[in-house]
């Protein structure tokens, strides 16, 4: 798909649906932008990814929760897609693979088989590293 | 007006960033090489997102056009 080999990669830390909003979308962004795109779950970011969490979840960044009912509201009144359609849409679209950091898998005992399925692999920090050199990082 | 025939648009008013982006994306890549596309977007992030993506994407950008409200963008599928 991409024929300029830029990466582009996402640390996904939080686990709120206001930022894994604006995470999906920015991923959508790059993607279409044709760069190889990753993101790294880690800590609430993983968290988010567990099976069907996406469904329920309505949490929302603590220094903003006066917005968190209006916000909620709007996006449904408004018909926004949810932050997972965003990302499959970006992943039929492009090149984007979510990878799930192993330490806080340990942590937290969870497998790859109790992650949503648009999680490929599990993977370590060095390896992100590795494979993020040289291109484009973001922490959200 | 356009002096070109569009080959199919999308309505895409309502939706929002990137989701009239990703109609074009898909509809571009549905078409055969000479086909005009079009997509409808009521996102103001849509004029400058869209031009930038044809650019990028190496195809031929037509026209921008205002229409009641909304941002019509029209393309030539050239690869």
């Amino acid at each position: 798909m991409s024929e300029n080999n830029e990466k582009f990669s996402i640390v996904l830390f939080s686990g709120t649906v206001d930022k894994l909003m604006a995470a999906s979308i920015i991923a959508t962004g790059a993607v279409a932008m044709e760069k190889e795109v990753t993101i790294f779950l880690t800590f609430w970011g993983l968290i988010g990814f567990r099976k069907d969490d996406w469904k329920t979840n309505t949490r929302f960044s603590k220094d903003f929760e006066e917005y968190r009912e209006p916000a909620m509201e709007m996006m449904q009144v408004k018909k926004v897609p949810s932050w997972m359609s965003t990302l499959k849409d970006a992943m039929e679209l492009g090149n984007l693979k979510i990878k799930a950091c192993g330490m806080t898998m340990d942590l937290f005992n969870i497998k790859l088989t109790d992650l949503e399925p648009v999680v490929s692999e599990v993977t370590g920090v060095v390896s992100f590293i590795k494979e993020a050199e040289g291109g484009q990082v973001i922490f959200i | 007006m356009q002096s070109v025939t569009i080959t199919r648009e999308s309505d895409a008013r309502g939706s929002f960033c990137p989701g009239p982006l990703m109609e074009l994306i898909r509809i571009i890549r549905a078409a055969q090489v000479g086909d005009v596309l079009a997509v409808i977007s009521t996102d103001e992030g849509s004029k400058k997102d869209i031009p930038a993506w044809i650019a990028k994407a190496k195809q031929e950008f037509l026209v921008m056009e205002e229409i009641e409200g909304a941002t019509r963008f029209v393309c030539r599928k050239i690869k």
